[in-house]
């Protein structure tokens, strides 16, 4: 298992390690639902014979030919692990044999889904942060062999000399935990999570399967006709009198209400169960998931800036979110990593101060915008507005006063922007830019000067008579927008910034210290 | 818009107005045919369509590129490239060489006729991931990419 040949030019069939073999019952498993489309044209063809043996033949059969073709594909899949880099070999007939250099792996990841978790095995990915997803992936190997491989290449990556013989560290000596979730905390979490996309998800299915359903799934008479059946009538529900329909709507609010934070709290507790953070010399490595463990690990120097989140309930226990923002994706969900989902301001600035990111300590400064920038934006509305009122009353003749209802629109949308007037702040101190924004996701991003790309200032034709200008950062795998500022601040700022940013070159802060 | 700590800006080649007039009158002629074709169908009164747009054309393709000349500037300091356009829609960006991941120099058909070229330099950053400085000579161009890698070399060392 640990061979490491010293030139490893080319992967031979004889070299390499191949998958583990149970993998293969995994793959067939997970890939049942893509046969049954096969599956049903074999029982339909055998339908037409006169044979009723045939059917079970011909499931028997298709299921037997995934199998040899996963086998197949097991067998010519080998990978190897060179001293400059991974190679990964596969193809039943087109080969494909793919180096990855360890200079471009950004990160190994190791994920355990339910059924791999029961029998001990690991996914395998390597990161190399190019724009396709599909790097390279082995599926599934032992768990011990997944950290040896994360073992090695973090070791291989830090430029040491590996001996032969790479211990099977399942845990690095020096982890310390530095965040963990408690179930209470990831209950509280669910709680802030009720959500009611579960009634979106089966009306989606409802509508893509309403063919395999023996009822029309909208239509309303039958679903009274149900109900009549089961002794509650269109008739008996009139006759419950006010107070019963009060009862009933509550009834069906309450229940609303509850399946939402069901929802929210089984979702949370499926994400973020055992919530882990732990500081490893390499970096962050996070551990969560109740039955698809996932154990994600994000190098010190990769963090770009950080995020803290909360909302304007949450706020008021002092529950707020951190995330980081880095060039590598965390999910297809999540494109900053998630460092603390639900913690308390204390906790959460001990792991942005181990991320070299410091918390506000008031000189920063923060200030206010402009609020012109606000009024700007509110009269950009106006004559829209004006204009779709007007076209009403000349062209479709309608009557003054309910067309002047749009213009509540104005009142609403004056009001969300002086919410987010009074929310929005900026600011810099000697090392870190600052910007809260948000009145419902309250949002302060802080960014340290150095990790800064690029400085634009720009102004729109309103912003320029005004003499406002907006400060765009370019921030590796983020945004960070100052608006409403004179443009005289707005060029202190970036000469500020350019001195500390000039100074220092990329490649000297994206090394690992 | 230039703050008093700030040098000059240098403007681009003149020969941008030519290039840039060149190309966008190319890029609107389908329009011109267009009405061309609409006025040959005697639609409406003559001149209607055609003398309109051969207006618009005239200034699109002659005065704007003029202008939008005259809103280009750089800078290109000891460790940082600044760029400046725009007057209806101002930016003025500042790259440090310490940030840029790779150069380009591209030079297109009309771009070659007139000796001209197309900068752009690359950088980790989401926003402004590329920024373009066109209508340079290419001399200068090809000299100011070696500056910026001599800079970003030497920042390695």
């Amino acid at each position: 298992m640990n061979e490491i040949s010293d030139a490893p030019t080319e992967v031979t069939a004889q070299h390499g390690e191949r998958l583990h073999i149970s993998g293969l019952f995994i793959g067939f498993v997970s890939g049942l639902p893509q046969l049954l489309f096969p599956l049903l044209a074999a029982v339909f063809g055998a339908r037409k014979s006169d044979n009723p043996a045939l059917i079970p033949i011909m499931i028997a059969a298709v299921l037997a030919i995934s199998l040899f073709f996963r086998w197949l594909g097991w067998r010519r899949f080998r990978y190897h692990v060179g001293a400059d880099d991974i190679r990964v070999e596969k193809g039943i007939l087109n080969r494909t044999a793919r180096s990855i250099p360890y200079d471009r792996i950004q990160d190994v990841s190791i994920e355990q889904k339910l059924l791999a978790r029961m029998m001990g095995l690991s996914e395998v990915k390597f990161e190399t942060g190019g724009g396709d997803g599909d790097d390279a992936t082995l599926r599934f190997v032992t768990l011990e062999e997944a950290n040896r491989l994360r073992a090695l290449i973090r070791a291989r990556k830090a430029g040491e000399v590996v001996a032969q013989d790479v211990p099977h560290m399942a845990e690095p000596a020096d982890a310390e935990t530095i965040f963990a979730m408690d179930d209470q905390r990831v209950f509280i979490l669910g709680i802030y999570s009720f959500s009611l996309v579960i009634f979106a998800v089966l009306g989606g299915l409802a509508q893509q399967f309403d063919f395999l359903l023996p009822f029309e799934f909208w239509d309303f008479k039958r679903w009274a006709g149900l109900a009549e059946e089961s002794g509650v009538s269109v008739n008996t529900l009139n006759g419950v009198g006010i107070t019963g329909h009060l009862i009933l709507a509550f009834g069906a609010f309450t229940s609303l209400i509850f399946i939402g934070f069901a929802t929210g709290i089984v979702r949370t507790f499926l994400r973020e169960y055992g919530f882990r953070l732990t500081q490893t010399t390499k970096g962050f490595r996070r551990q969560r998931g109740l039955f698809t463990l996932t154990d994600v690990v994000m190098p010190t120097h990769r963090v770009q800036a950080a995020v803290v989140q909360t909302g304007p309930i949450r706020k008021r226990r002092g529950w707020h979110s951190l995330k980081f923002v880095s060039l590598a994706q965390d999910s297809k969900e999540e494109s900053n990593y998630v460092a603390a989902p639900l913690a308390t301001l204390d906790e959460l600035w001990r792991i942005s101060k181990a991320a070299g990111i410091a918390a506000p300590d008031g000189d920063e400064r923060l200030r206010k915008g402009a609020a012109l920038h606000w009024v700007i934006q509110w009269f950009l509305f106006v004559p829209p507005l004006l204009i779709a009122v007007g076209a009403l009353v000349i062209f479709a003749h309608a009557p003054l006063a309910p067309t002047l209802l749009p213009l509540l629109l104005l009142i609403i949308v004056a009001l969300l922007l002086l919410l987010d007037w009074r929310r929005y702040r900026f600011g810099l101190d000697d090392q870190q830019i600052y910007l809260r924004r948000g009145w419902w996701r309250q949002k302060l991003t802080i960014a340290p000067q150095l990790k800064v790309q690029s400085v634009e200032i720009t102004q729109g034709p309103f912003a320029r008579r005004y003499g406002l200008a907006s400060l765009k950062f370019g921030i590796a795998g983020g945004t960070l927008e100052m608006v409403a500022l004179p443009l005289s601040t707005a060029q202190a700022i970036r000469a500020a910034v350019m001195e500390k940013v000039a100074a220092v070159a990329y490649s000297a802060i994206n090394q690992s210290h | 818009m230039n703050d008093d700590n700030l040098p000059e800006l240098t403007p681009l080649d003149p020969a941008f107005i030519t290039t840039s007039r060149i190309a966008t009158a190319l890029g609107l002629l389908p329009f011109v045919i267009g009405a061309g074709v609409l006025e040959f169908a005697r639609l409406l009164p003559p001149g209607s369509f055609l003398v309109p747009m051969l207006l618009i054309y005239g200034f699109v393709a002659y005065t704007v590129p003029a202008r939008k000349y005259r809103h280009w500037g750089y800078d290109m300091g000891t460790d940082r490239l600044r760029v400046v356009r725009g007057y209806m829609f101002y930016s003025d960006t500042i790259v440090p060489f310490g940030r840029i991941q790779h150069i380009d120099v591209d030079q297109g058909p009309i771009d070659r006729r007139y000796g001209l070229a197309k900068l752009t330099v690359h950088t980790a950053g989401n926003h402004n991931s590329t920024v373009a400085l066109p209508g340079l000579a290419h001399t200068n161009a090809l000299a100011m990419r070696e500056a910026i890698r001599a800079a970003i070399r030497q920042e390695m060392l």
